[in-house]
């Protein structure tokens, strides 16, 4: 399968820390990769780096073949890659109808894209003209999610989707998600619920101090218990 | 806290009309106080022409602070350069300027003041590029560099015409007042109140209406997540800087006409007010920016009356009792 993205050796600093310390990892097109980690270890600072928001300090970023890692960030969201922020960094200030027409750039949104939309967040219908700052925290994630595929994206980055969420929310967005997955969108997910991550991921990489410490098939993680409270310090039992 | 279902009907989003209330409460209160009826009505009058020339001048600042962080303390340069380009008009059209007509008048004013914009928007472009650019996200030296900016702007402008106040007369058409019964309310403040209005409405309608101001409000909020979203914030910043700089050159031409003088550190009395005026409404806020200026201009007129003693320190105290009550302002945009 073609790799979509891939990082070559990629080091970032953030003012004095050494934060990514020589990533390697490559994102297939049409899957789903899982990006785990301990907190700390570097997996939205990974995603960060990508989108152009910190500037790699060396190394290599490709998408498609091209390298985007001196690009600024609003050209590499114009080549198709969507993000969605772990804050969901909605614009409270604006409705949601607002948000939307901001992420749809200068095309029209379109309808089709936006009905399927709302079938699976039908509470974004319903406050369309709502201040997105009146939101609750799970109808926030979703406005943030719709917000990333309003346009057809080729690649997906996705910052910890169901964090704080309530259950019935969490598995609402992971329905979502797989949903977005048929269609054959490419994703980067970082995730700690590792339920949602074992519902989602084709791929799995884990990462500890700035390095990709593991890589392979989520199913694989996901039976091996041993593995998982070696490099997460959990186990999938614990997370159910 | 309990998370909300996607499902589950939202709260009504609470409009904040207390603000607004602020500026019509005060002018209640102080009917009374003031005693004369009259008096309170061309106090009143000459808080809304002050107020509203403040917020033309103040209102480019606040955008500037909401959506670009930016501590821009040399922003009276373009209030001077304003007034002073507009004397490069006035100067060789003084008969016209003191000609009975109306439209004669106007045939100046417009043209000087749209040529100050222009100046005073493209001294703005030069300031971004060469002062801001380097220190984004630096606010110690942003407050240096704006600062050396200002006083290199002042002198520049003392050596090109020299220390003395010159005079701005009002146009004859715009001298005198309006009287109705025993209230007089000078024609020039009816104008300037116009034309700030004027500037709200269009600034309104721009943030509220086009996708542009779609843009300056999501990232006066979160540039962040703008760029993420594949538009190039910094050229907006730019276009915010220029407009800002452009609408203080417009303030400070209608703020010389209103003292009928320019010297080049005429900024300095309006630059505190300015500040108060961006800090009480809250960062980012046009709304919150319009109501401050209008509350500022309020105290200045009816302190200045009630208690003179009190005029130079009541602009600080309503910022005091302001923040005491909101601390990020009026209408808090930003987190900042």
């Amino acid at each position: 399968m073609t790799d979509l993205l891939k990082l070559s050796g990629v080091h970032t600093h953030i003012g004095r820390y050494h934060i990514l310390q020589g990533i390697d990892l490559a994102v297939p097109q049409g899957q789903v990769t899982m990006l785990l980690g301990r907190n700390g270890a570097g997996k939205t600072t990974t995603l960060r780096t990508i989108m152009g928001l910190w500037q790699a300090s060396s190394g290599e970023i490709t998408l498609g073949g091209m390298r985007i890692e001196s690009l600024a960030t609003p050209d590499i969201a114009r080549l198709g890659v969507g993000y969605v922020p772990e804050s969901m960094a909605v614009f409270s200030d604006l409705t949601v109808k607002e948000n939307l027409i901001l992420a749809a750039r200068d095309a029209a949104m379109d309808d089709t894209q936006l009905e399927w939309i709302f079938g699976f967040f039908p509470a974004l219908r319903r406050f369309w003209l709502s201040r997105a700052g009146s939101l609750s925290g799970g109808q926030k994630q979703m406005l943030s999610i719709a917000r990333a595929i309003i346009e057809p994206r080729k690649l997906l980055l996705i910052d910890e989707p169901t964090k704080g969420l309530a259950p019935a929310i969490v598995m609402a967005l992971i329905e979502c998600l797989k949903e977005i997955k048929r269609k054959g969108a490419t994703i980067l997910l970082v995730e700690q619920n590792f339920f949602a991550a074992r519902e989602l991921g084709d791929s799995v990489l884990v990462m500890d101090n700035g390095t990709i410490v593991h890589r392979g098939e989520m199913a694989d993680l996901a039976a091996d218990v041993p593995l998982q409270e070696r490099l997460l310090g959990l186990s999938l039992e614990a997370h159910q | 806290m309990t998370e909300l279902a996607a499902s589950d009907p939202l709260p009504k989003p609470k409009r904040d009309f207390a603000p607004v209330l602020l500026p019509i409460a005060l002018a209640l209160v102080m009917i009374p106080l003031v005693g004369s009826p009259s008096t309170w009505l061309t106090l009143t009058a000459a808080s809304l022409a002050m107020g509203m020339m403040i917020f033309i001048m103040a209102s480019g600042l606040t955008l500037v602070f909401g959506l670009m962080d930016v501590l821009n303390f040399g922003h009276g340069a373009f209030i001077a350069v304003g007034a002073y380009v507009a004397t490069l008009v006035f100067a060789p059209f003084a008969a016209s300027v003191q000609a009975d007509s109306l439209w004669v008048n106007l045939a100046v004013l417009a043209p000087a003041a749209l040529l100050s914009m222009a100046v005073s928007g493209a001294l703005g472009l030069v300031v971004e590029r060469v002062l801001i650019l380097p220190v984004y996200g630096q606010h110690l030296k942003q407050i240096l560099m704006t600062t050396g900016g200002l006083i290199v702007a002042e002198q520049t402008l003392y050596a090109l015409w020299g220390p003395q106040i010159i005079p701005m007369p009002l146009p004859s058409s715009l001298r005198g007042s309006f009287i109705f019964g025993d209230v007089a309310i000078a024609k020039y403040r009816v104008l300037a109140t116009l034309i700030g209005l004027a500037v709200f409405v269009a600034i309104q309608l721009v943030l509220n209406r086009t996708k542009l101001g779609l843009l300056i409000r999501a990232g006066v909020e979160n540039r962040e997540m703008v760029e993420a979203l594949g538009y190039r914030i910094r050229r907006l910043f730019l276009g915010v800087f220029m407009t800002g700089s452009a609408l203080a050159g417009l303030g400070g031409v209608m703020w010389a006409l209103y003292r009928e003088q320019v010297h080049a550190s005429m900024s300095d009395e309006l630059t505190v007010l300015i500040f108060v005026v961006v800090i009480i409404g809250g960062l980012g806020s046009i709304g919150g920016c319009f109501i401050g200026a209008i509350l500022v201009a309020m105290i200045a007129n009816y302190g200045g009356f009630l208690v003179p003693k009190l005029a130079l320190v009541s602009n600080i105290l309503l910022m005091v009792a302001i923040l005491m009550w909101r601390p990020r302002g009026l209408y808090a945009v930003t987190s900042r």
